[in-house]
C-alpha cells in the first residue's frame, strides 16, 4: 500500500496535503488544473496583513529570509511559510509541546515563539533530524518500540527526547518521564516512549 | 490580535525609552510564554512588542560575591542549573524546574516569571466575544464588570488574601520561592534605577484587582537578588499538582531553615497556590522557631498559616491539603540539613 500511495503521488505530483489545501481555498482557483490551483491557494496564504518585519534565520541547515507578519508564531512560519508540516499544532498555547523545535539547539514550544525572535538563529525540526535517508536513532527507536498510535505528538515527542538524551536527562525512567513530561500524548503512547528514549540513549551515547 | 511593531533593544535604557515613546500601548516582551498566550487570549492587545531578550549582559548569572544576581532576562533553566544554585539553594533551583516544561523553561525568563498573570479561567478564557464585558465579567480584566469565581468553578482559586472583587490564585512558584529567601527586585523605568524588597512587589487584590504589582508604568525588571545564606542548603520547594509534572500548584511550599542539631533556629515560609499573592507566613514561620521539629509541630505551623484562610464553593480542600504541604515541607527542608 504504502508503495502504491507514493507511486500516485509521484504520478500527478499531487499529496493529500495539498488537495485538502486547495479544497478549503480560493474558489475563484477551481477551473484551474489541481496544481496550479494550489499554487494559487499558496499565494494566497501568503498574502500578510498587518505590520510586517524581515527575519533571516537557519532552518534545517538552510538560510532562509523572509518578510513576516510581527504577530506570527514560529509554528505558524514553519507550516505556512516554509510547509515544514512535520512540527504539529496541537494546542496553539504551550501546553501540549505537539509544536516542540529546537532553537539554538534548545526545545522551545514554536506556538509561544513569536517568529521574529528567531532572526540570526537556528531552528531544527523534525524534517531536520534525519541524515538523507538514515533516520535519526530517535526517530527509529520510536518505530522499533511502537511509541505511537495516532502519530500526532510524536514530532514534538521526538525533539524533546532528543533534547533528553543529549542534555544528559535520560538517567532514570523518572528522569526521563519528568524531562518529558511537556508532551502529551492523547493515546498514551507512554510506555513505548519511555522504551524508545531509553533506546536511542544507548545507541546516541555510543 | 491587533497588528504591531516589533522592535529588538539593544539596551535596557533603549527599552524604557521606546516604551515611554509608545504611550501606553507598548509591552517588553522576553520569552513571550506568558504575554503572546494573552495575546492569542484577546487579554493582551499591545501596539508595540519591545524585545528585552537580547540585551547585552541582561542573563547574567553572577555567583560569586556575598550576593547571588539573575538578570532579568536568564532563562529559567538556566538559573535551575546553575551549579550553586543546585547545590546550596533547591529552593530556588526545584521552584524553577517544577514551575514549567523544559521547552517554557527554555524560553521564559526569571524576570518575566515574576508578572506571570493568573490562571483563573474566567479571566483567561472570558474576553472578547459579544461585549466588552467578554464572556465573563472578570475585575482583573475588565474593571468593575464582577466576579465569575465568586460562587462560581473555585476549585483552584485563593484562600488567602482573597477579596469581594477577586479570588484569582497567583500562578507562580519561583516567585514563592523568592518571597522565602527575601529577594530584592532591580528594575529600571523612566525615572530611572529601583529596587524593591520582593515583599513589597505584588498587591493585594482589594477593590483593584487588575492592579497586580508595584511596577510603576515602564518599568524594567532587570535584575533579581538573593543574600547568601547558610539557610539555602536546608530548603525545599514542595508542590503538589492535579498531576505529578506540569501542571500548576493546587498548593505549595517554600521552605528554608537553619537548623541547631533538630532544633530550628530560623525558618522562612511562603506558599503558593492558595493566596492571591506569593505569600509569606510569619504565623507559621514563629511556630516552630526554637522548637525541636517534629511532625506534630510542623503540622500546627502548617494549620497556623491558614488560620485566616476562606474557603469558597469548591477550594476549601485547599485550607487542609496547603496545612500538610507545609508540615510535610518543614520536614523535607530539615532532613538537608548539614
Amino acid at each position: 500500500m504504502e508503495d502504491e500511495r507514493s507511486e500516485t503521488t509521484q504520478t500527478c505530483g499531487v499529496t493529500r496535503r495539498v488537495v485538502l489545501a486547495s479544497g478549503a481555498g480560493a474558489a475563484a482557483a477551481s477551473i484551474l488544473p489541481l496544481e496550479q490551483r494550489a499554487q494559487a491557494q499558496q499565494q494566497f496564504a501568503r498574502a500578510e496583513t498587518g505590520q510586517t518585519v524581515q527575519v533571516s534565520a537557519n532552518v534545517n541547515g538552510r538560510p532562509v529570509i523572509l518578510e513576516i507578519d510581527s504577530r506570527a508564531s514560529l509554528l505558524d512560519l514553519l507550516r505556512e511559510r516554509r510547509e515544514l508540516t512535520g512540527t504539529k499544532k496541537g494546542c496553539d498555547h504551550g501546553q501540549c509541546g505537539a509544536c516542540t523545535v529546537h532553537l539554538d539547539g534548545r526545545p522551545v514550544s514554536s506556538c509561544l515563539t513569536l517568529a521574529a525572535k528567531i532572526d540570526g538563529r537556528q531552528v531544527t525540526t523534525i524534517e531536520g533530524l534525519a541524515e538523507g535517508a538514515d533516520l535519526h536513532p530517535m526517530q527509529q527507536a520510536f518505530i522499533d518500540n511502537d511509541a505511537l498510535q495516532c502519530g500526532y505528538c510524536t514530532p514534538g515527542q521526538i525533539m524533546s527526547a532528543v533534547a533528553c538524551v543529549t542534555g544528559g536527562h535520560a538517567t532514570s525512567p523518572d528522569a526521563i518521564r519528568e524531562f518529558m513530561s511537556g508532551n502529551i500524548c492523547r493515546c498514551g503512547a507512554y510506555v513505548g516512549i519511555l522504551a524508545a528514549v531509553q533506546q536511542a540513549a544507548k545507541v546516541m551515547e555510543g | 490580535m491587533r497588528a504591531l511593531s516589533y522592535t529588538v533593544a539593544p539596551s535596557a535604557e533603549a527599552a524604557v525609552a521606546r516604551f515611554a515613546a509608545a504611550q501606553g500601548s507598548a509591552r517588553y516582551i522576553a520569552g513571550g510564554t506568558n504575554l503572546y498566550d494573552l495575546m492569542k487570549l484577546g487579554i493582551e492587545h499591545p501596539a508595540h512588542l519591545i524585545d528585552v531578550s537580547r540585551i547585552d549582559g541582561m542573563d547574567a548569572i553572577e555567583t560569586d560575591g556575598d550576593i547571588l544576581r539573575f538578570g532579568g532576562r536568564a532563562l529559567m533553566t538556566d538559573v535551575a542549573y546553575t551549579p550553586v544554585v543546585r547545590d546550596q539553594y533547591p529552593v530556588l533551583s526545584e521552584s524553577l524546574l517544577k514551575a514549567a516544561s523544559q521547552q517554557l523553561r527554555n524560553m521564559a525568563t526569571v524576570g518575566g516569571n515574576l508578572l506571570q498573570r493568573t490562571r483563573c479561567m474566567y479571566f483567561r478564557n472570558g474576553a472578547g466575544s459579544t461585549s466588552m464585558v467578554g464572556v465573563y465579567p472578570c475585575n482583573k480584566r475588565e474593571p468593575g464588570s464582577g466576579c465569575s469565581a465568586i460562587g462560581g468553578l473555585d476549585r483552584t482559586h485563593a484562600v488567602l488574601g482573597t477579596s469581594e472583587a477577586c479570588t484569582a490564585v497567583a500562578p507562580g512558584d519561583w516567585p514563592v520561592a523568592l518571597m522565602a529567601m527575601d529577594a530584592t527586585i532591580e528594575m529600571l523605568g523612566p525615572e530611572g534605577p529601583r529596587n524593591l524588597p520582593i515583599a513589597e512587589f505584588y498587591r493585594l487584590p482589594g477593590d483593584t484587582p487588575h492592579r497586580e504589582f508595584n511596577l510603576h508604568p515602564g518599568e524594567l525588571v532587570t535584575a533579581i537578588t538573593v543574600r547568601k545564606t547558610p539557610a539555602g542548603r536546608a530548603s525545599t520547594y514542595h508542590k503538589i499538582r492535579d498531576r505529578e509534572s506540569y501542571a500548576f500548584a493546587l498548593a505549595s511550599a517554600a521552605v528554608a531553615l537553619e537548623m541547631d542539631g533538630a532544633t530550628v533556629r530560623t525558618a522562612r515560609i511562603a506558599l503558593g497556590g492558595v493566596a492571591t499573592t506569593p505569600w509569606r507566613s510569619r504565623a507559621a514561620e514563629a511556630i516552630v522557631t526554637g522548637s525541636p521539629l517534629t511532625p506534630e509541630l510542623a503540622l500546627r505551623a502548617g494549620r497556623a498559616a491558614f488560620a485566616d484562610a476562606r474557603g469558597g464553593q469548591h477550594n476549601a480542600f485547599k485550607i487542609e491539603l496547603g496545612a500538610r504541604v507545609i508540615a510535610d515541607a518543614l520536614i523535607i527542608a530539615a532532613e538537608r540539613r548539614a
